[in-house]
């Protein structure tokens, strides 16, 4: 069997030493150093420092050749195509980039006061105007920093509604059996009580178990429409009669929304409140981890509820109105105004496309989806609902390759790392045994896709010729698989410089 | 089409192994009552060149002055290498290392942060980190609240001398899953959160006490006090701190006896830019045996099949992806890229750096308090100045004082009015090593002028 | 195919109870459950002398997939924990009936209805 080409964008195989194995005494970036003083001598002597912390002492350029190598190790948009389901893994304009590092708005203090803040607040207003438009709702609020933090303040100002109208006994959440792990997290965090239903077989929220589930104490349903199946919640507007007649309200987790964008809006679903990611749907950066921007939208009944500082105006300027201005409000969830710089990235993106260009968003996406599914089933794998459209995400299930091959959907992960395409999401949901979530995204060129599908033959090919290939990839990665067990039984967290 | 690069070819040749006429089919199984028509509200499309006009001509208006303001934000001199190398892409558009062997950079920079920010904090073990400093004092009690098993009454104490932000961040956070906060005054003379302030509770099932260090003020706090305080209560301790400050302070892990318990703060001072507020991040660090109800990401060193060493994410299992109801907390992100250029920063500067930092504030804060308390009408409140940020009392209302400063083009400081009336005419000003002898005399002279221009109260 | 004793009880979340002399009773997850948990990298034990009612959650099992929560088959009084579990979690998945087990507890006079045979707990969770 032929070997497959080594990723070119692989640097030789080498391990990259810790930063603090370039230390020695002495050493430093001394050009970047302040001149000394002995202004800490005004320091009462028992708060003072005793022992310098352990920190490397190397070179500007060792630092810099240290960490431009560890770059060089990641898989990221810019380097590999990245169908992560649920991510929305878009191309990342550099524009954004460049106009958010603009030295005004880097160097911006955010308590600046608003005669030194009306280009970067016309910004912000204007986001929120242009994201209240494409999601159909009343109130948006731009603070919560990743979006988990919008569900927290989602449920939150369901909470906070409920309790305005004198309604205490209204504690229940209820979730799809399919929902993201945040989901029920964030009911618990907000002192609710989960209570998940069914999903059907075709994958659509289970009417008939909703019914039974809602009642007196039901505070709310949390649900993303597309659902993290992939699929369109095609009675959407029963769900939301259901649940507001049972007085309840509906909350949009905007995960998917880039399957929609320009096409439907939660608002017109009946959604009483969203969050959105701004780092999936609005291009901003992922940046390893975040930083996250989960802006969230609300209808007219939550508007006193919004989290603050949102933006007003006052006097014919514009301003961060507070809790003075929003006295519901369910209250500060940042230090100041939220993540500025990934808003800035995320009006800028939104200025680019325009309004013809949200609409391609949705379009674009949705056919990469179907096209990558309809090849990908064409090859010989099997979709998990393969009777409905795809989204602008789709899942394939393993399950039969697993049980007559015993390859799974992680060997087939890892196995994708060596041809060079970072790989599907994994086990989410967890409802589908041994599941692909796979999400192309509309920037992705057919040529790529193409190339996807190239990969993924092949690997469908390994998988009957020699399935214990697939079971120990990745080969041509700069680490093979893992030990995790290791990891969490003998826990190293932080560097000692004695340690073996 | 911005971004999106199929040709009509690539278009109708999908559509065909699709199986549909057009694009617009693959949007049927949605009801048409649903489907949007037009986006009045979204202005047209404008071309980079565009865009790039219209920002600059945005951040024109906002112009560059000249910032005395802190409050929990500090404009520090960030080296050229920390961003040269944070957007690269490898960095920025990496996704989070969930495929380990995808992601050996991205996790061999956290264990390395968490290295660092631990040794930093003089505590055993970090976190991924968070979202900001309030955020993460919020998490701090709630964690405080899972660790402190003797404790039931959820009650945190939170002196008043605490950010105003850190202090209504922690409430809207954790108040709906039954904490109790209760404000802690401080001394009006000395600015200081003493242990005459605590009396009501000496006697009470206390689950907390946050000390912040320096507090709001800029005044340091009798850490070692405090902690033997609470700890002589079987509270714990959650430490607030300035990670330029711990340069030259001493870390939380040595505060009285046994040393804080949870360690959180903001890591903008490390080579984050003030940005308009964010993003930033925030730092926890604790003691091992609190490792499990830390909330977060946290990555590990382990080896791989060939026995090499490699990095991974771990204790995953608290986690909301898999803990789901029962998680320590939803939260599902790191403050990633801040994170790698607080690394970058504190890789760079070194203990010896940022001590040099540290000392450079210290002495620019003290020579702005002199040459500010030596005009009329211009007192120190509390006395010296702490680390970099000292609150002044004038004569006078501070709001026209500062107007009339940024329309000169200078930041004068944060107006205490709103959040601590009591204190009179109160401004806290801050100075860094990024602001020079001349900025501070250009200060100096732009009050002297805005104050015997009017008329004091 | 899971390991099932037949001179146990057990209970539909998975715990297995031994009868000690005494009336002490020992408690430990089924072969089952620690085959579904994988590898376990940690366990939290009850503090002795803690009170317990049947089916509330009294210990955390938890591996690199899953933390899961272990309930208490019966109401009683823990006694002793197996402090071998700190530093050796894997006895669990090597031994779960012998050197895994989690606790000793005196059960209330009450008992319980709700457990199960080897062969009821088998028709829920055998091979």
């Amino acid at each position: 069997m032929e070997q497959p080409q080594p990723n070119p964008l692989k640097p030789p195989a080498m391990r990259e030493p810790l930063i603090f194995d370039y230390s020695r005494p002495g050493r430093g970036a001394l050009g970047l150093w302040p001149a000394d003083s002995d202004a800490d001598a005004t320091l009462p002597a028992e708060l003072r420092r005793k022992q310098r912390p352990l920190l490397p002492e190397a070179s500007e350029l060792d630092v810099v050749r240290h960490y431009t190598r560890l770059s060089q190790l990641n898989f990221s948009i810019d380097t590999h195509f990245y169908p992560l389901g649920s991510c929305t893994m878009k191309y990342n304009p550099k524009a954004c980039n460049a106009a958010a590092m603009l030295p005004e708005f880097l160097g911006r203090h955010p308590l600046a006061p608003p005669e030194h803040s009306q280009g970067f607040l016309s910004c912000m207003a204007e986001l929120q105007d242009m994201l209240r438009e494409v999601t159909g709702m009343q109130g948006i609020a731009l603070s919560p920093m990743a979006g988990a933090h919008g569900e927290f303040a989602g449920v939150a100002m369901i909470r906070a509604y409920h309790r305005a109208r004198g309604d205490l006994g209204r504690n229940e959440i209820i979730v799809p059996e399919a929902a993201h792990g945040t989901n029920p997290a964030t009911a618990t965090m907000c002192g609710c009580v989960v209570r998940e239903v069914a999903v059907d077989a075709e994958g659509d929220v289970d009417l008939v178990a909703l019914r039974a589930a809602v009642g007196p104490k039901t505070a709310g349903i949390m649900l993303t429409n597309p659902s993290t199946l992939g699929v369109f919640e095609r009675r959407i507007e029963a769900v939301a009669r259901t649940v507001h007649e049972a007085g309840g309200l509906l909350y949009y987790d905007g995960a998917n929304l880039n399957a929609i964008l320009g096409k439907v809006r939660p608002g017109d679903m009946g959604f009483d409140v969203i969050h959105m990611n701004l780092h999936k749907t609005f291009s901003t950066p992922h940046g390893g981890g975040g930083p996250g921007a989960g802006a969230v939208g609300v209808s007219a009944r939550l508007l006193p509820f919004l989290p603050v500082p949102v933006v007003g105006r006052k006097d014919n300027r514009y301003v961060w109105l507070d809790e003075q201005d929003l006295p519901q409000s369910i209250g500060r969830l940042t230090g100041f105004n939220g993540n500025a710089g990934v808003l800035l990235r995320a009006y800028v993106y939104m200025r680019m496309l325009g309004r013809e260009g949200m609409h391609r968003v949705g379009e674009y996406a949705t056919l990469n989806a179907n096209y990558l599914s309809a090849r990908l089933q064409q090859l010989g794998y099997e979709a998990a609902y393969p009777t409905r459209r795809a989204s602008h995400e789709f899942i394939l299930t393993i399950k039969r390759l697993a049980a007559e091959r015993g390859v799974t959907a992680m060997d087939i992960a890892k196995r994708l790392l060596d041809f060079g395409f970072h790989a599907p999401t994994t086990y989410f949901p967890l409802l589908v045994p041994e599941c692909l979530l796979i999400e192309p995204t509309e920037t992705e060129s057919r040529e790529t896709l193409d190339a996807f599908c190239g990969a993924m033959a092949e690997i469908l090919r390994e998988s009957a010729d020699s399935a214990e290939t697939l079971k120990r990839a990745p080969y041509h990665m700069p680490v093979r698989r893992l030990d995790d067990v290791r990891a969490a039984r003998e826990l190293d967290l932080v560097y000692k410089p004695d340690a073996p | 089409m911005p971004f999106i690069p199929h040709t009509p070819r690539d278009v109708s040749e999908m559509l065909g192994t699709i199986g549909v006429p057009d694009i617009e089919s693959l949007f049927d199984e949605i009801p048409a009552a649903l489907r949007v028509r037009s986006l009045e509200g979204v202005p047209e499309g404008l071309n980079e060149q565009q865009l790039m006009q219209l920002m600059r001509a945005r951040a024109r208006m906002d112009g560059q002055p000249l910032c005395f303001m802190g409050a929990g934000a500090y404009d520090h001199y960030i080296p050229a290498a920390v961003w040269a190398i944070v957007t690269r892409g490898e960095f920025y558009s990496a996704y989070t290392p969930y495929q380990a062997e995808a992601s050996q950079g991205t996790l061999q920079t956290i264990y390395e942060y968490q290295s660092m920010i631990a040794a930093l904090t003089g505590m055993q073990v970090s976190n991924a980190s968070l979202y900001d400093g309030a955020t993460a004092v919020a998490e701090a009690c709630l964690m405080a609240v899972r660790a402190n098993r003797k404790s039931r009454s959820q009650r945190i104490l939170v002196p008043r001398s605490v950010h105003p932000s850190y202090r209504a961040v922690a409430r809207a956070t954790a108040s709906n899953q039954g904490l109790v906060f209760e404000d802690v005054r401080f001394d009006g003379a000395s600015g200081q959160t003493l242990l005459a302030g605590l009396v009501d509770w000496e006697k009470e099932d206390v689950t907390a006490l946050v000390i912040q260090q320096p507090n709001f003020f800029g005044r340091l706090e009798d850490v070692d006090a405090l902690t033997d305080w609470a700890h002589a209560r079987g509270a714990l301790v959650i430490a607030v701190v300035n990670p330029v400050s711990l340069a030259v302070l001493k870390p939380p892990g040595e505060w009285g006896a046994k040393g804080a318990d949870i360690v959180v703060g903001d890591g903008q001072p490390l080579g984050c830019p003030l940005a308009s507020g964010g993003p930033y991040f925030g730092f926890m660090t604790t003691r091992m045996e609190h490792v499990r109800q830390m909330p977060g990401r946290i990555v590990g060193r382990t080896v791989d099949l060939d026995g090499r060493p490699g990095f991974t994410l771990t204790l995953q299992a608290r986690e909301q992806h898999i803990r789901r109801g029962k998680a320590t907390s939803n939260i599902c992100t790191n403050q990633g890229l801040l994170m790698t250029a607080g690394t970058l920063y504190l890789s760079l500067m070194g203990a010896e750096g940022l001590e040099r930092v540290a000392k450079a504030c210290l002495q620019r804060s003290q020579q702005l308090v002199a040459a500010l308390t030596a005009l009329p009408g211009v007192r120190a409140l509390f006395g010296a100045p702490g680390f970099h940020e000292t609150v002044l009392q004038l004569d006078r209302p501070v709001a026209p004082v500062l107007a009339a400063l940024a329309a000169q083009g200078i930041q004068g400081g944060v107006d205490l009015a709103r959040h601590y009336p009591e204190l009179g005419h109160a401004l806290l000003v801050c100075a860094t090593e990024n602001r020079s002898s001349e900025d501070v005399a250009s200060y100096a002279n732009a009050l002297s002028t805005v104050l015997s221009g009017q008329r004091a109260a | 195919m899971s390991e099932i004793p037949g001179d146990l009880k057990y209970a539909r979340s998975h715990e297995w109870v031994r009868q000690l002399p005494d009336g002490i009773v020992e408690v430990g997850i089924s072969d089952h459950a620690q085959h579904a948990l994988g590898d376990l990298v940690f366990v939290e034990l009850p503090e002795p002398g803690r009170e317990l009612s049947e089916g509330e959650a009294c210990a955390v099992v938890e591996s690199v997939k899953a933390a899961s929560d272990v309930y208490a088959p019966l109401a009683g009084t823990v006694t002793v924990v197996n402090s071998q579990l700190q530093g050796a979690p894997e006895l669990i998945n090597q031994e779960p009936y012998a050197g895994g087990w989690l606790f000793r507890m005196k059960p209330n006079a009450a008992g319980s209805e709700s457990l199960l045979s080897a062969a009821d707990y088998a028709a829920i969770a055998g091979a």
